[in-house]
């Protein structure tokens, strides 16, 4: 199972290996990993995407509790949260593809935020699927580079984390 | 507002905080430190012999007082030279609080003379670090240290303190309260789960308590106590849960798991409740886990929420400091009209059966020490007012079996990460704390030689630790080990060079005595006594005798292996 984790910590120096350590420590991988301060600027929320068996996810999250830099640990469940990323990709852009790169950008409602005489790179952002789809689709034109942010998470409605 | 150095201010919060003792060993950067220390000489400090022993004696002392444990060491190599002693405390939840110096703010990062990146190094095994890297973070920073060691599940916290820092000056702003919204130790248990394990107590006809370390770190044994007799239910301990209950009362079952009891694991695996408190079903505990108390209905009460249904699914959790749960669940069962003594007759009954096969008996032969005869000379001297230490190995296995333990707090053993060498440093933060108590470490040959310079430590501060080694010439429980599961071929597991304990003790100033025949180990160990003096009472014992009962590894606990 896929786990999207949103933990609300003290924004001090050592906590994000705290973090990763409890993952590390047991042999488990962090798909992405997202982190920067909140609206308060002593505290930074991190959104984990792990991947495993339930009981060990909740064990992890059992333990990010007792971390003593961490604030709040919530393991959300698939509509609890709304979720996006955002991606930049460098792709080559000769007179014969650029067009065909505007028009992609255009349906996925990114933008162009650099252009080069060689290259364009571009950005969009949405759910995982959408950004998925956006460099599926655009693969056969040639993509140099790639940088994803990972996912951000927060939750539906009225609740909070912090 | 007057301004302190670091070091005074390091100085001043440890006053404040009444610590007694602190276990170090200078080195350069920790200099202004020890300056200050030599002009505080009421802050007592216990110069060691070796950075791993100054945590293990903050730690013994930790153990046996129930406060927090102080060691303070150098930079880089003093530094590194703690993780064992660390390691060994957070495997086993042991406040302390160890205070490690470091490079100059300025050269951290650059690979400076005796840099280590200690917090690094012990991330996994600290329950807390910090870097302080200005002076006024110092003193609130060592008040959080302490709070945190102490409070919860207890465990080591570590201070990484620079040398600008201990230099640098600021006020003395020492909290007078710790407050930290990130962290608060559950306390009180939930009365509708309490409600619950009570009525569990009520409906079971073989109930047992489970109990370990947890119990003697939250001060719960009275309760403890309490609750076994009202409820007349039979109690059976972990390695560290030993001491929590009055080994002569009948309801008393032993240690149970690998070495255990025949009647613990018997009881265990017939259980229809296991309440389990301050114990975390180690695989030592618990052998093949699916057999594991097969008809009982799990309770756990633990003050650590990430120990509850992690190796064993539990059916009530109660979640909660174990002298508050245990004070309202003796509440709970009061209330309760249960003829509680009929109730669990035929139960009791049964486990006096179970008893009655006696399966600690071992095969005496004249002339020859068992080590099992050991312990019992040794319970016959002290009758139970000792404390006792351990190193690890089959020495330890037949000190938990063996010796009469009636109150907490005086059985000092690492149980989770099983370091030899713990056991003789342990023994002199015991002894520093109670200076006028016996205090014996119970020691193989082969652990002792692991802190044995501490013998300096003992006698220069004139500590009189007994050292009782069950000397069998061997890695004992490793031969054991190989004789059982390896067709006898002992890799490696025999000490063939040994130095003379005895000319080694004197060689220190301290007492020593080899004995080799059964009569004579009780007038060494008086002698030792009277002498109050540090010694090492040297054993030769029969030299392949196993640890009985024993459930090998990874098999279910009823299937035990006997002498
Ligand atoms: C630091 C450390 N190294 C290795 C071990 C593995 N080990 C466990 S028991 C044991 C043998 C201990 O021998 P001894 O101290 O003579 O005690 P005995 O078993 O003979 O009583 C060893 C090597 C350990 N527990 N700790």
């Amino acid at each position: 199972m896929r786990h999207t984790i949103s933990v609300l910590v003290e924004n001090k120096f050592g906590v994000l290996s705290r973090v990763s350590g409890l993952f590390s420590g047991r042999g488990f991988n962090i798909e992405s990993l997202s982190v920067a301060p909140t609206m308060d600027t002593s505290t930074s929320r991190m959104t984990i995407i792990t991947r495993g068996d339930d009981a060990i996810v909740e064990q992890i999250t059992k333990q990010l509790n007792k971390l003593i830099d961490v604030i709040k640990v919530s393991d959300f469940k698939n509509e609890e949260y709304v979720d996006r990323e955002i991606v930049l990709v460098k792709v080559n852009a000769e007179p014969n593809n650029r067009a065909e790169i505007l028009r992609m950008t255009e349906i996925f409602r990114g933008k162009v935020v650099d252009v080069s005489p060689k290259t364009y790179t571009l950005e969009v952002t949405g759910s995982e699927g959408k950004v998925n789809a956006f460099i599926e689709m655009i693969k056969h034109l040639g993509i140099i580079e790639i940088a994803r942010s990972g996912k951000v998470a927060i939750s539906r409605g009225r609740r909070t984390l912090g | 507002m007057t301004q302190f150095t670091g070091a005074e201010i390091f100085v001043k919060s440890l006053l404040k905080l009444k610590t007694a003792l602190i276990f170090g060993y200078p080195g350069g950067v920790v200099l202004p430190i020890y300056d200050e220390l030599f002009k505080n000489p009421q802050l007592r400090h216990i110069l060691v012999r070796h950075e791993q022993g100054a945590v293990h004696m903050a730690d013994g002392y930790a153990r046996a007082t129930g406060k927090v444990g102080v060691a303070l060491v150098t930079s880089g190599p003093g530094a590194t030279n703690t993780v064992t002693g660390i390691a060994t405390a957070y495997m086993d939840s042991i406040p302390i609080v160890v205070f490690t110096g470091q490079v100059p703010t300025a050269l951290i990062g650059n690979d400076a003379f005796q840099e280590a990146d200690i917090i690094g190094i012990t991330r996994p095994c600290v329950k807390h670090s910090y870097l302080v890297r200005d002076v006024k973070q110092l003193a609130p920073t060592i008040a959080e240290a302490f709070y945190i060691a102490s409070t919860g599940k207890p465990g080591p916290v570590l201070v990484d303190i620079p040398r600008d820092v201990a230099t640098n000056k600021s006020t003395f702003n020492f909290p007078e309260k710790v407050e930290l919204r990130s962290y608060k130790p559950t306390k009180s248990g939930h009365q509708r789960q309490i409600e619950k394990l009570a009525d569990a107590l009520e409906n079971s006809k073989k109930p047992v308590f489970y109990v370990g370390g947890g119990v003697i770190s939250a001060n719960a044994a009275g309760e403890l106590s309490k609750l076994a007799k009202h409820t007349h239910t039979p109690v059976t301990e972990t390695l560290m849960g030993l001491g929590s209950f009055d080994s002569s009362h009948n309801l008393h079952l032993g240690m149970l798991g690998m070495h255990g009891t025949y009647r613990a694991n018997m009881a265990m695996t017939d259980a229809d409740l296991v309440v389990a408190l301050g114990a975390r079903f180690d695989d030592r505990v618990t052998g093949k886990i699916d057999e594991f108390a097969p008809h009982a209905k799990i309770a756990q009460v633990d003050v650590d929420p990430t120990s509850i249904s992690k190796n064993v699914k539990c059916d009530i959790p109660v979640v909660g400091d174990l002298s508050d749960v245990l004070k309202k669940l003796n509440v709970a069962v009061k209330k309760r009209k249960v003829p509680w003594k009929s109730k669990t007759k035929e139960w009791v009954q049964q486990i006096d059966e179970w008893r009655s096969s006696n399966t600690l008996a071992y095969k005496t032969k004249k002339n020859v020490i068992k080590p099992q005869f050991v312990l019992e000379e040794i319970n016959k001297i002290t009758k139970g007012d000792a404390i006792y230490t351990t190193e690890v190995g089959q020495n330890q296995m037949w000190a938990a079996q063996y010796l009469t333990l009636t109150k907490p707090r005086t059985f000092l053993t690492s149980g989770g990460l099983g370091t030899m060498g713990y056991g003789f440093p342990a023994a002199i933060g015991a002894q520093a704390a109670f200076p006028n108590k016996i205090v014996i470490d119970i020691a193989g040959d082969a652990s002792i030689q692991m802190n044995i310079q501490e013998l300096g430590t003992a006698v220069q501060q004139n500590l009189p630790v007994i050292i009782v080694i069950l000397n069998n010439g061997f890695l004992g429980m490793v031969r054991q080990w190989q004789q059982l599961f390896y067709e006898n071929r002992y890799a490696y597991s025999c000490m063939e060079h040994q130095p003379d304990f005895v000319k080694l003790a004197e060689a220190y100033g301290a007492f020593g005595a080899r004995v080799t025949k059964p009569e004579e180990v009780a007038p060494a160990i008086k002698k030792a006594i009277k002498l109050k003096k540090p010694a090492i009472i040297d054993c030769v014992v029969e030299r392949e005798e196993n640890v009985y009962p024993m459930v090998p590894a990874g098999a279910p606990i009823n299937k035990m292996l006997l002498a």
